[in-house]
């Protein structure tokens, strides 16, 4: 099967190609927006501890 | 065996054991999803009835088990949460949402673009889809109400009770294509007899599952990490942790 | 109403006391009323009046609206006595807040859904909707509207705590009442086509008994929760 073939998936190409990619592109999200999430709560307490020590 | 269950409710252990796991967890899962992709993309044969269309049932089926799956983690948590006043348990379910709303979102996307061509249509309003519907909104909502309030612990407590009160839809949506007429397909590897589907179309379908369920729990760690941290305000553990990084 | 009151004494304590405050602002009372005339007159007007167009959107308009005339009326349910304390001071009474949450449901709806059930006939009639149908369709709203003050009972107070919560208060309610929307509609829809509509009412039912039963569980415990 050669690969003009196998991107036009019989004739599916339509449904498979853009459902794979929606699904590979929350992938992406969910473990971007995870890190971020920790990223941002390690930030928040570095913040708090900063203004706890500089005494306000 | 109970020194392990007290040590799940101490928030640096989990901290420190969830880092740990992580990219073990994320490194397997996404080579078993990728060896499940290429399963089903490549290796699988073409399906007697739908030809090439069936292969969007390596993201479909995983993705909606997933959004299920997801649900009811987030709902058992909140209840830990609640009856034995646990902040690691909030903190699971509160990770929990994101992840689930984006699971359901795959499952309604990929599942509309293979009913059109399965079915004609993007959309029916049949039992499963509208209640996997539902479950987005619940998601949603879960999100929704936690924002709502300022006060965490309220925030915590409150959306608990949502996720158990909106658990009683996840029976349905299971169950949904065996006590209706719907168009969505039966279930056809959860019956406990043979399942009715071929091996070679099986064996990725399979590691997709496992794939999705392992990077599920990365996933949930990584956010689970910094729930936790927003939770323990001015806690000395995070002092040294701050202090080392 | 002290902790040593009967618990059914108590019910019908704050039943009265609900109905008698809602009643002393009448014109606040017709509002929910009002509004499902209007969303079910509108479709005639902004659609073209043919008998039978109306007819196969008649469950669907007269559904949708009764929900939401419901949702408008929900925050009144519990938000004036959170803000004035009243609230508080039933928590703090001895008296199960179970109970107390379930009679204060029951008395919103007796003002804000049985007003609907009883003029839905003359808004089906509106909507070209045949007689016996017609009656299936309040003996649906009647398990619905019930149905739904109870399901509401729990979005309000899950949202006692929080400012300004109406929107959100639909964003949590909707999800949890599509399964009635979608029975009750098709109960009506079936009794159009002259087909026996038992199924979808005895569903409605079941979701009344269900709801019934164990929203007010959930409410209280929301309510403690919104007020600590």
């Amino acid at each position: 099967m050669n690969v003009r073939d196998f991107l036009a998936m019989g004739g599916y190409a339509a449904y498979v190609w853009p459902s794979y990619a929606f699904t590979a592109l929350v992938f992406t999200w969910m473990v971007l927006s995870a890190r971020k999430a920790h990223r941002d709560a390690l930030a928040a307490a570095r913040k708090r501890f900063a203004r706890a020590r500089s005494g306000s | 065996m109970w020194l392990w269950f007290h040590k799940l409710g101490s928030p640096p252990h989990v901290y420190r054991i969830a880092g740990k796991i992580t990219p073990w967890f994320g490194w397997i899962g996404g080579i078993l999803i990728a060896a499940g992709v290429f399963g089903g993309l490549v290796l699988a044969p073409a399906d007697y009835q739908q030809g090439e269309g069936f292969r969007i049932l390596y993201v479909h089926a995983p993705s909606a088990w997933m959004s299920l799956f997801t649900y009811v983690v987030m709902a058992v948590a909140a209840t830990i949460g609640l009856i034995w006043r646990m902040k690691v348990a909030y903190s699971v379910a509160a990770s929990c949402a994101p992840i689930g709303a984006a699971f359901t979102a795959v499952a309604l996307v990929t599942g509309s673009l293979w009913g059109k061509k399965m079915w004609g249509t993007w959309w029916e309003w049949d039992a499963r889809l509208t209640s996997e519907l539902i479950l987005l909104f619940l998601y949603f909502g879960y999100m929704a109400l936690r924002a709502a309030y300022d006060d965490q612990q309220r925030a915590d407590r409150a959306s608990a009770v949502l996720a158990m009160v909106g658990v009683v839809n996840i029976p349905i949506i299971h169950y949904s294509v065996v006590w209706w007429n719907t168009l969505h397909q039966p279930a056809s590897v959860t019956k406990m007899a043979a399942p009715s589907i071929a091996p070679a179309m099986l064996v990725p379908l399979i590691l997709m599952f496992f794939g999705f369920n392992i990077v599920f729990g990365a996933l949930l760690f990584t956010r689970v990490r910094g729930e936790v941290l927003l939770r323990e305000r001015g806690a000395d553990w995070i002092r040294e942790l701050l202090g080392k990084s | 109403m002290s902790a040593r009151t009967g618990i059914l004494r108590a019910m019908l304590l704050l039943a009265e006391r609900d109905l008698r405050l809602a009643f002393r602002r009448p014109s606040q009372l017709c509002n929910p009323l009002v509004f499902f005339l209007v969303v079910t007159t509108l479709f005639p007007l902004s659609l073209s009046p043919q008998p039978s167009q109306l007819r196969d959107i008649a469950p669907g308009v007269l559904w949708v609206a009764a929900l939401l005339s419901s949702l408008l009326a929900l925050e009144a349910l519990l938000k004036s006595d959170a803000e004035d304390g009243t609230l508080e001071q039933m928590l703090l009474s001895g008296q199960p807040l179970v109970v107390l949450v379930a009679a204060k449901t029951l008395a919103h709806w007796f003002v804000g859904g049985l007003p609907l059930v009883v003029i839905s006939p003359l808004a089906a009639f509106a909507l070209n909707v045949p007689g016996d149908a017609i009656l299936v369709t309040a003996e649906g709203l009647l398990m619905g509207t019930l149905t739904l003050s109870f399901i509401g009972s729990v979005g309000a107070a899950l949202t006692v705590g929080v400012r300004r919560s109406s929107v959100l208060l639909s964003l949590l309610v909707l999800p949890l009442a599509m399964p009635l929307l979608i029975f009750g509609a098709r109960a009506t829809d079936l009794a159009i086509s002259g087909e026996v509509a038992s199924g979808p009412l005895y569903l409605l039912g079941a979701l009344l008994a269900f709801t019934a039963t164990l929203a007010p569980f959930a409410s209280a415990a929301a309510v403690r929760i919104g007020l600590e």
